[in-house]
């Protein structure tokens, strides 16, 4: 079967996508699944440094694109799981030393021998984002439960239905049940109303996610972890599963741990 | 619109729909693309942030040269988007680097600007999807939206403007002037709205949402009334 492409994005900077792309590709490799993930990010690359695969690059995605090597030599096989790669993105060029067709014809190559490819969106609705989305089959627009990233994701899908590629789905990301629950986050159910998606994914803020990301382990890695196993159920969905979303406002658990972490225990 | 001519009569600029049409001839391509690149360094405000389009003529371009051009465009935040030529091999590098090859196509528009030139006075845009952020309705009449206006969309109209939905954004009718257009929505909760010149900032949010329309009251104010039948 050929493989599904999948881009990520946000419109907003911050909010999670690198995070995101890095945690379902550990998922989905982990259930046997053969996935690249592609830094679609050209000047500010980060995804190889939270896979931890830094120290590995000796090519990058322009270089493939501009002839100087073979796409399998940019492909960075994880150190954990054989069938996770990585194509990192150039830090010392710009978004315009890639093209959408540049794009399209790199992700043709890749399409025949894998399941997915999971491509990183730069923030911004310009030319990297153009990139990112050109190839795609599905796109995955993520935010977090604030004003200023809901309406960027709400321009995004815009975009992306002005393009045909879809008004996408939505994964929520870093929900605070505990702020929610008082009324000072929005709610998933506030987010959903008014971008009126698809839901594929929700999120809890957990610290873990950011040990995992400096330590270049993504936390989908930790069969504990509440983020790590929603990173999971994202997987399963993208899989063709269904599995019923986390239920985040319960009393044991997570919940006690972030009324820890919030000092009210 | 041509221009610039007489400075390099290499070169031809002219001003397209959606960008910039760069013709050059069939003389040697490195004295082309310094002279190009002469033009462009002379008036860095003109051509800054431009989409290009390169007319090549009969010149056989291979991948190297073009990506120099293009990292040079770049560089300077200028978009060479496509390249036109008579010959295959130049067409070919081109369609290689991504870039278009014809330049009839036109870009999808987010913004659009609709026309009523044949159209009667009376005459009202209808909208049945929801808009959203960074969406730009103008029309030169009323406006009716079955759907939401999202936060960071805005619709401005010469005449009223419906929306059978939630709105969240901005409106601005009466635009030219008139004072007695209607704003009116089934969930009245804008970022801003403006009838003519009078602009009011966002109204209260409700818990209850009913519908709602408003218009220019006695004072010179604007101000919102629940709807009733009748």
């Amino acid at each position: 079967m050929p493989a599904q492409v999948i881009t990520i994005t946000s419109g907003k900077g911050g909010v999670g996508k690198t995070t995101a792309v890095a945690n379902i590709a550990v998922a989905l490799a982990s259930d046997g699944a053969k996935v690249v993930c592609i830094d679609g990010d050209i000047g500010l690359r980060n995804l190889d440094v939270i896979l931890g695969l830094e120290n590995r690059i000796v090519y990058d995605i322009v270089d493939v694109i501009e002839g100087r090597c073979r796409l399998k030599q940019a492909m960075i096989r994880d150190k954990k799981l054989p069938n996770l790669y990585l194509i990192p993105a150039a830090q010392t060029r710009d978004k315009n030393a890639v093209s959408p067709s540049d794009m399209n014809r790199l992700i043709k190559d890749l399409r025949a021998d894998y399941d997915f490819v999971l491509i990183d969106s730069p923030a911004g609705i310009e030319r990297g984002f153009k990139n990112a989305i050109a190839a795609a089959d599905r796109v995955l627009v993520i935010t977090n439960p604030e004003v200023s990233a809901v309406r960027d994701a709400d321009r995004v899908i815009g975009i992306l239905e002005a393009e045909e590629k879809g008004p996408g789905a939505l994964i929520i990301n870093r929900l605070n049940p505990i702020l929610v629950k008082n009324h000072d986050m929005l709610s998933a159910d506030d987010v959903l109303d008014l971008l009126a998606v698809e839901l594929i994914g929700v999120v809890p803020e957990d610290e873990n996610v950011i040990i995992g990301s400096n330590r270049g382990a993504p936390v989908a890695f930790d069969p504990k972890s509440r983020a790590g196993q929603a990173f999971r159920n994202i997987a399963k969905r993208l899989r063709g599963e269904k599995v019923p979303f986390l239920d985040l406002d319960h009393t044991g658990g997570l919940w006690q741990r972030l009324q820890r972490l919030a000092g009210r225990k | 619109m041509t221009f610039m001519g007489e400075t390099n009569s290499l070169i031809q600029i002219k001003g397209l729909r959606d960008g910039l049409l760069v013709s050059i001839d069939d003389a040697p391509w490195a004295e082309q693309r310094i002279a190009l690149i002469a033009q462009v360094d002379a008036q860095p405000a003109f051509f800054q942030g431009a989409r290009l389009a390169l007319d090549v003529a009969s010149q056989v371009l291979h991948v190297n040269e073009l990506v120099d051009l293009r990292d040079q465009l770049s560089e300077r935040g200028i978009f060479l988007w496509a390249v036109i030529s008579e010959s295959p091999t130049t067409e070919t590098t081109a369609q290689l680097l991504g870039l278009a090859t014809r330049i009839s196509k036109p870009r999808p528009e987010e913004n659009r600007q609709f026309s009523v030139d044949d159209l009667g006075e009376e005459t009202a845009l209808f909208l049945n999807r929801t808009l959203r952020s960074g969406t730009r309705i103008e029309f030169a009449g009323h406006v009716v939206v079955l759907g939401d206006v999202n936060p960071g969309a805005e619709i401005v109209a010469e005449g009223n403007v419906m929306i059978w939905g939630r709105l969240r954004g901005m409106v601005h009718a009466g635009a030219k002037g008139n004072k007695k257009a209607v704003i009116c929505a089934l969930d009245l909760s804008p970022t801003q709205l403006r009838i003519a010149e009078e602009v009011s900032a966002t109204l209260k949010p409700q818990n209850n949402p009913s519908p709602e329309i408003v218009r220019i009251n006695g004072d010179g104010k604007l101000q919102a009334e629940l709807w009733s039948p009748g």
